[in-house]
């Protein structure tokens, strides 16, 4: 996994709550053995409204994405995550992340930001009145910021996410150390749990 | 139980243990290493994968050049990406044809167990697993499925994973998890007629909205759920993680042991008997608390369905859909109002009455026999057809589910009143295998999402229950089942 310890750049407003993964990422796009190009299916029914936050010029080249609350909500499928980072982005921004969605962020990478109810609002306030404006999550540090707009707040993330993410290190490598453990475990499990060998 | 975990407290200086959950049981005893930050190393007992997932799982494997910890414990299906279609092969659709082959010759690799298309086996990955005798109380079930928490129905500690999680546990057999806060959800009191489990987690749902358990693990408790068959506790179990919760699930109990008796993977001999005393101390003690508690009086509930875009989106079936001066607050009303556009209803509206061109009876939520029995007791009272407006389809939720249809003459009943009667797997719910619902059209379904879009663009969906389903199918409107 790519490390990640800041990522600043403009952002996108995404004014709706309750953004599933369907939306994310249609099912017809799971169908791919690939792992990239999953860019051009994000958010594929909206963005055929010409009028849809991603086909305002305005945002291009954003790097952030700030959401209403419940985002990521629905369906598994780690391809929604997959879609949000080929497409540029690199942090997520919601006042509540769906538990899969937020799970498959931090195993790849793409840092989930949740901030509080009022504070979320603000955001998108503030870049919808000005699309220029510059946003700083700070991983390490746990912070997101917009200092134009006078907004600087923590976020959540528990250390180890937290050194997992700004580390690189994925969770085969981490479980791997392990081997000698998860032997000794399977060698030990009642006899009614099914086999494993 | 080994590595089991107890919490203790120090009283009149002998340790005495701390209540304890149901989760927390099963959870203390899967640790097989603490990690920093409150983390945990489990260990999975059961790992499931599907068609649309697990080839690229299996690649994720193939590429780091790493073997498999325990083939063995390992169970595949074809289900998301094969076609219904009566007389159906791997080569009816292009999904299908695409990916089993992949994902055979992955499993015949791995050595890993594959209910392919052709078997007598196959169905959807959550109504085989509990069917097989893979899912166990007290067992640890992983799947790349966000409806995985179907499995805690047996008293399974069971939830979806992404497809990074999916290629850590074919790699070691375990997942990194952090324990989720617990939620208690009461069910009291016993279902009325012509209401089922179905409408017991809508009404959750319509209740406490979508991100009611969110992120946490849920216990269903109550007079309700001990009345409840194992396949109705299944329904329950997997609309769960519709209230944002990752795990659901119940304690085990005779009608869970009576359940898992004699299935093919299930302990049996002296191990069944070690079994079933594990199982006996699979439930929460006196004195345990939760991080949230939530209450349903299920015996005063009315059929319910869904009108908007969420499963919250949901009223009783004799009810008016909501009006903007309902909301909680005005982003609530402009949601609804989005919604209301997306499906071309209006506020204020009675739902019944509103006229479908479409009916899909299955999925992982209400594809088992017991559904289907209910569907067809409904169209055998009613001794009516199907409108030739509607388009009603039965896909029966395994290949197991189907013979035992078959033999009660279900088939016939639904064919004969101008129902299709399909192959098994998850079809039209999640439309990954060419099975959509038009543009525009309107269908009642029995499945557990009704998102923009999820059963094909601008499709329209309204949740209910198999009763509801089929009474809506025979008018060719949404249809109370009570006055049929």
């Amino acid at each position: 996994m790519q490390a990640v310890t800041v990522v600043s750049g403009r952002a996108v407003p995404l004014d709706r709550s309750d953004v599933d993964t369907d939306q994310i990422i249609p099912s017809d796009w799971l169908k791919r053995v690939e792992r990239t190009g999953f860019g051009a299916g994000l958010f594929a029914e909206w963005r055929d409204d010409r009028h849809f936050v991603l086909n305002n010029e305005e945002y291009a080249g954003a790097t952030i994405l700030v959401a209403g609350p419940n985002f990521g909500t629905g369906s598994s499928r780690e391809h929604a995550v997959w879609a949000l980072q080929d497409y540029g982005f690199q942090a997520v921004i919601s006042p509540q992340f769906a538990d899969i969605f937020r799970n498959n962020c931090t195993k790849v990478g793409l840092v989930p930001v949740q901030v509080d109810a009022r504070v979320g609002r603000e955001l998108l306030d503030a870049i919808i009145a000005d699309p220029s404006l510059e946003i700083t999550v700070d991983v390490a540090a746990g912070t997101v910021g917009a200092p134009a707009a006078g907004i600087e707040t923590t976020f959540p993330l528990d250390e180890f996410t937290r050194a997992r993410l700004v580390n690189g290190w994925d969770d085969i490598g981490l479980t791997l150390r392990y081997v000698d453990e998860i032997g000794s475990y399977e060698s030990q499990r009642p006899a009614w749990l099914p086999i494993t060998r | 139980m080994i590595n089991q975990c107890n919490r203790a407290t120090l009283t009149q200086g002998r340790m005495v243990p701390l209540p304890e959950t149901l989760i927390d049981r099963i959870w203390g005893a899967h640790v097989v290493s603490s990690l920093p930050g409150g983390y945990d190393l489990l260990h999975v007992d059961r790992h499931l994968v599907h068609d649309l997932g697990g080839p690229f799982a299996f690649a994720g494997l193939e590429q780091r050049s790493l073997p498999m910890q325990s083939p063995a414990l390992t169970f595949a299906t074809a289900d998301h990406c094969v076609s219904s279609a009566p007389g159906r092969t791997e080569s009816t659709n292009p999904s299908a044809k695409a990916l089993l082959p992949l994902l055979r010759r992955s499993c015949a690799g791995t050595g890993v167990t594959l209910f392919d298309i052709d078997s007598v086996d196959q169905g959807i990955v959550h109504v085989i697993a509990p069917e097989l005798g893979i899912t166990l109380p007290g067992s640890t079930v992983l799947c790349g499925d966000s409806h995985t928490c179907t499995n805690g129905a047996l008293g399974a500690l069971a939830w979806g994973i992404g497809t990074s999680e999916v290629v850590l546990v074919l790699a070691t057999q375990c997942i990194i998890e952090r324990r989720p806060p617990q939620c208690r959800v009461e069910l009291a009191g016993m279902l009325p007629d012509g209401v089922y489990a179905k409408d017991v987690s809508l009404a959750l749902l319509a209740r406490y909205g979508t991100e009611a358990a969110a992120g946490f693990a849920v216990e269903y408790v109550g007079t309700a759920v001990r009345a409840m068959s194992m396949e109705e506790r299944m329904t329950v179990c997997n609309l769960t993680v519709e209230l944002g919760a990752k795990i659901g699930l119940m304690a085990p109990d005779e009608t869970t042991i009576d359940y898992v008796r004699g299935r093919r993977y299930a302990p049996t001999g002296a191990d069944w008997d070690e079994a079933i005393l594990a199982w006996s101390q699979l439930r929460s003690d006196d004195g345990a608390t939760w991080d949230r508690e939530l209450h349903l009086d299920v015996d005063v509930l009315a059929p319910q369905v869904s009108w908007g875009t969420t499963p919250a989106h949901t009223i009783a079936i004799d009810a008016n859909i909501p009006v903007r001066t309902d909301a909680a607050d005005a982003a609530e009303a402009d949601s609804w109002e989005r919604a209301l556009d997306y499906v071309g209803l209006a506020p204020g509206d009675p739902i019944a009455g509103t006229p479908i061109d479409r009916v899909f009876i299955g999925s992982c939520a209400n594809s088992r026999l017991s559904d289907l029995q209910v569907a067809a007791a409904i169209v055998e009272a009613a001794g009516r057809r199907v409108p030739t407006s509607v388009t009603a389809w039965v896909v029966p939720g395994s290949q197991q589910v189907k013979r035992a249809a078959e033999e009660l003459g279900l088939h016939d009943i639904f064919r004969g009143a101008g129902f299709e009667w399909r192959e098994p797997g998850c079809s039209q719910c999640l439309a990954t295998n060419e099975e959509y619902i038009g543009p525009g059209e309107r269908c009642l379904s029995t499945s557990n999402r009704n998102f923009v879009g999820r059963q094909g663009p601008r499709s329209r969906t309204h949740l209910a229950s198999p009763a509801t389903a089929a009474a809506s199918a025979l008018a060719g409107v949404i249809t109370d089942p009570r006055t049929v």
